[in-house]
């Protein structure tokens, strides 16, 4: 019981590393541009794919062929963020291009499944296999390597906000987008860039995904996505610190769950979501009030 | 005189900063009264305080004999007390006309419990809204959407919605501001017709000849707190409210 | 003005006897499945909008009361071991449980706003399909089966027609009667801006909670229609995400807010993409296209199409008058309007 126990929390934090990862650029995103990337989850399924297609076809390392997906899904955001996002105007502009963003996954969804079927793939590589053996039981290897560079990258995302001058205009945008444009800052382009870097992210993330052993197709991101949204906003929508934090504890707390009960462990995270928002409609880490429009 | 509206002690603090400091105002009834100083001392959140919209920290808010401190907008608008908006409040993509109606529905709340198919706004209501945008001087525009006014039509118009519940008060926030003098003056005249019969208004206001043509009774706030209150001659001749503005305007300065 | 009704009441009276002529005309039952399902998401994507379109709070969590509808009146069908056409007995059901639902689902999500509005909606959805898949009573992946009717093809298809037809009407009915109505505008005026319409006496939670319910039960009572038409129910097909972004796309296109905006939206998307489907015969192909389609809405017809032709033909209209006006014929009432100065240009006299 008590090695169960411990090796739930040990995979929890493990997983909740990745899951932070993909957060934190789903809660960017909206930070500097007021959307919530709905295309996030299927986004992360792209990202696995472009793994999966790198490693079968051209037979690359996982970790290497992000070398190749990250910068892809890069220019795949900027783009995106180009074509669709920042065109829109308005009062509606949110709902818009919320919608625009959904718009966005569905095709992304309906590209997969002629590109790859419906099938559900898993990624393969011998350290997706290999486990190491620690305190009494085995975790694989790709969960330790995935989370060590869930936080390597994470922590570069906090260097490029907090260090660099790029990362002050980021900062100074999520605050006040009028403000930051008057004092000579280039939103379109931060808020390209942003947008870029959130889903770059998901490259990295969608490759430890698809190689932690359950297998995704197409729909995946469905779930991911639902997944992400609740953390966000449990987390309080524009705080990273706070979308690390929910991950990594809202992991945790469901896979200890899923030792007792496996089939409702995923409810979890809307009942945490529906309680927490009962309380604090702002989250748990969340500064503004539900902002009057 | 009568006092229909007076704060007493009103302080109230957003994170390090005191925006009021004690700040004790009496409003006459039947009076304008002018309220006024530099930009930050703390005029939009006193109006803030009165309305319901922001809590004080400490201090009391009274309508005549009645503390109506902390009470919702809603029933501060109910308990008669209207206000309007700097950058004005008005619903753009109603129509000038609905704007008056969804103000109107304060006077029959059972009404809307009974039938809530009925169609919005009785005749009597109807003819209320139209005789208001008449003399505010936008009947004209009744079935527009109020979006596609102009800035200073969206303030007759914030004006005229306040009044369908005849307020015994009304708190005007910066009235002229950004408006063109035409529409400035007609503004003016058409508080003072209201106040000839019997409005009372408390108007906060940047445009000195606006606020000294209009109002009876003038207070000056500074960081929080009134400086100096009195007949616009008076105020206009005290050092500290010279101080006040021009303390301010070093002030200025040194943040630059 | 009298003009302009008796047009309008030709208008409707013409398309109400086409749309009652329609199954009768056309016994193919490619078109008349067609027709039922136009019919269907008119009722869905209506309902929707009298809800989000008017209060401006965007669900995507309406497949819930869809799915439910269809799920409770299927568990009651096959508990009560009830065969062929008294099923429909159970529609009431349908209606109570989108009503029911929409309750605790409104209390819940209503009390926040803008986006996080739109991601609770979404959880709920979630929450929903997983009960579907995982409830023992749902059937889980196996889904459930509506009682078989004892129909011929083209009296099947001609009955669902009317049926659903005869709801759509009460549909757009109800949608028309809120619009003008002391609610819809509370519920408008709370779309523009809430907060100051609470201050001015608009109790904001039981007035959107209603419309809420409102939709939420006609939903509930769609699927139930759409469960025994088609006759089984998986939980990805009764909770299914596209659903919502289907009854949204047509009320974005049509024009949010409007009465006749989601009827149009309805009435032109789903025969096109019924049509795609049936050429395409790839459902991927035609998701990507959706998807395309919706992209093509936002960026190009913002605002929908009845409040961009209504804005076109109003400002028609206006320079006709202009014309007139230099003419010589000034008359008091005409002034010229002020150039806008809000937030877009948005024009005078947008449909309803």
């Amino acid at each position: 019981m008590g090695t169960e126990l411990t090796r739930a929390v040990f995979n929890g934090v493990l997983g909740g590393g990745v899951y932070a990862l993909m957060a934190v650029g789903l809660t960017l995103i909206f930070g500097v541009l007021d959307i919530i990337n709905i295309a996030q989850g299927v986004m992360v399924i792209l990202g696995a794919y472009l793994s999966y297609a790198l490693s079968v076809h051209l037979h690359i390392d996982l970790f290497a062929g992000l070398l190749v997906t990250v910068p892809a899904m890069f220019v795949i955001g900027v783009a995106i963020q180009w074509a669709f996002i920042r065109p829109l105007r308005g009062s509606d502009r949110t709902s818009m291009s919320l919608l625009a963003s959904y718009a966005v996954a569905i095709i992304i969804e309906g590209v997969l499944y002629l590109l790859f079927g419906a099938n559900f793939v898993t990624l393969n590589a011998s350290y997706v296999t290999h486990s190491v053996y620690l305190l009494g039981f085995y975790l694989p290897d790709i969960e330790i390597y995935g989370f060590v560079m869930a936080v390597v990258l994470v922590a570069a995302i906090y260097a490029l906000l907090y260090r660099t001058r790029f990362g002050k205009s980021i900062r100074a945008t999520m605050q006040d987008r009028t403000a930051a444009m008057l004092v000579g800052i280039d939103v379109n382009r931060v808020s390209a860039l942003t947008y870029g870097i959130g889903v770059a992210v998901t490259a990295a993330g969608g490759m430890v995904f698809g190689a932690s052993g359950i297998p995704f197709n197409p729909n995946s991101g469905y779930d991911l996505i639902s997944r992400l949204l609740a953390l966000i906003i449990l987390a309080g929508l524009g705080s990273i610190g706070g979308a690390l934090a929910a991950a990594v504890f809202m992991l945790t707390v469901e896979s200890v769950v899923d030792i007792w009960q496996p089939t409702w462990a995923v409810l979890v995270f809307y009942a945490a979501l529906v309680i927490v928002l009962l309380v604090k409609p702002t989250g748990l880490f969340g500064r503004q009030a539900a902002r009057a429009q | 005189m009568t006092v229909l509206l007076r704060t007493e002690g009103v302080s109230k603090a957003f994170g390090g900063v005191q925006a009021l400091d004690g700040a004790t105002i009496e409003v006459a009834q039947g009076s304008i009264t002018g309220l006024i100083g530099p930009n930050g001392s703390g005029k939009t959140t006193l109006f803030n305080v009165i309305t319901g919209y922001e809590r004080p920290d400490s201090g009391a808010v009274y309508f005549g004999d009645r503390a109506i401190t902390g009470y919702s907008p809603q029933r501060v608008f109910a308990a008669g007390i209207g206000r309007t908006f700097q950058l004005t409040r008005i619903f753009g993509r109603l129509t000038v006309l609905e704007n008056m109606l969804i103000a109107a529905q304060h006077k029959s709340p059972g009404h809307q419990v009974r039938n809530p198919l009925a169609r919005a706004g009785g005749a009597a209501d109807r003819r209320r809204a139209m005789e208001l945008l008449e003399f505010t001087g936008i009947a004209g525009h009744a079935s527009a959407l109020a979006g596609t006014l102009s800035y200073g039509q969206r303030k007759l118009l914030e004006l005229a919605y306040v009044l369908v519940t005849d307020p015994a008060i009304v708190l005007l926030d910066e009235p002229a501001g950004g408006v063109n003098p035409t529409l400035i003056n007609l503004i003016g005249d058409r508080i003072t017709d209201l106040n000839a019969n019997g409005t009372t208004f408390l108007i906060v206001e940047h445009n000195m000849e606006f606020v000294m043509g209009l109002c009876q009774h003038i207070a000056v706030l500074d960081y929080g707190t009134v400086v100096a209150a009195g007949p616009p001659d008076i105020v206009r001749n005290d050092p500290r409210v010279l101080d006040a503005y021009l303390g301010s305007a070093t002030d200025d300065e040194q943040d630059e | 003005m009298n003009r302009v009704v008796i047009l309008r009441a030709c208008l409707v009276g013409a398309a109400l006897a086409a749309a009652a002529i329609f199954p009768i005309a056309f016994t193919n039952q490619l078109v008349l499945t067609m027709g039922f399902f136009t019919l269907l998401y008119i009722v869905a994507a209506v309902a929707w909008n009298l809800f989000s379109g008017y209060t401006g709070y965007i669900s995507l969590g309406h497949a819930v009361f869809f799915g439910s509808g269809a799920y409770v009146t299927g568990i009651v069908a096959r508990d009560l071991h009830l065969g062929g056409a008294a099923e429909f007995a159970l529609l009431p059901l349908a209606l109570a449980v989108g009503a029911l639902i929409a309750v605790p689902f409104g209390l819940i999500a209503l009390r926040v706003r803008r986006h996080t509005f739109v991601v609770i909606t979404i959880a709920i959805f979630f929450i929903f399909q997983l009960m579907a898949f995982d409830l023992k009573t749902t059937g889980g992946t196996a889904g459930l089966y509506s009682p078989f009717l004892p129909w011929g093809p083209v009296v099947f298809g001609q009955r669902f027609y009317y049926i659903v037809l005869a709801l759509a009407v009460g549909t757009v009915a109800i949608s028309w009667l809120i619009r003008g109505s002391r609610f819809g505008l509370q519920l408008r005026a709370i779309r523009d801006d809430e907060d100051r319409a609470a201050s001015l006496g608009v109790r904001a939670m039981p007035v959107k909670l209603t419309a809420f319910v409102i939709s939420g039960a006609i939903t509930g009572l769609a699927g139930a229609i759409w469960f025994f038409y088609i006759s089984q129910i998986l939980p990805g097909s009764g909770f299914d995400p596209i659903f919502d972004l289907t009854v949204a796309l047509m009320a974005f296109f049509g024009g949010l807010g409007t009465v006749s905006g989601p009827l149009l939206g309805a009435l032109i998307i789903e025969p096109v993409q019924y049509y795609l489907n049936f050429q395409i015969n790839n459902g991927y192909l035609s998701q990507i296209v959706l998807g395309a389609l919706f992209l093509l809405v936002i960026l190009f017809l913002p605002r929908g199409l009845v409040p961009t032709v209504g804005e076109k033909a109003s400002s028609w209209r206006a320079r006709r008058e202009s014309r007139a006006l230099d003419a010589g014929a000034i008359s008091a009432g005409q002034v010229v309007r002020e150039q806008a100065s809000g937030p877009g240009p948005i024009a005078k006299g947008t449909a309803r």
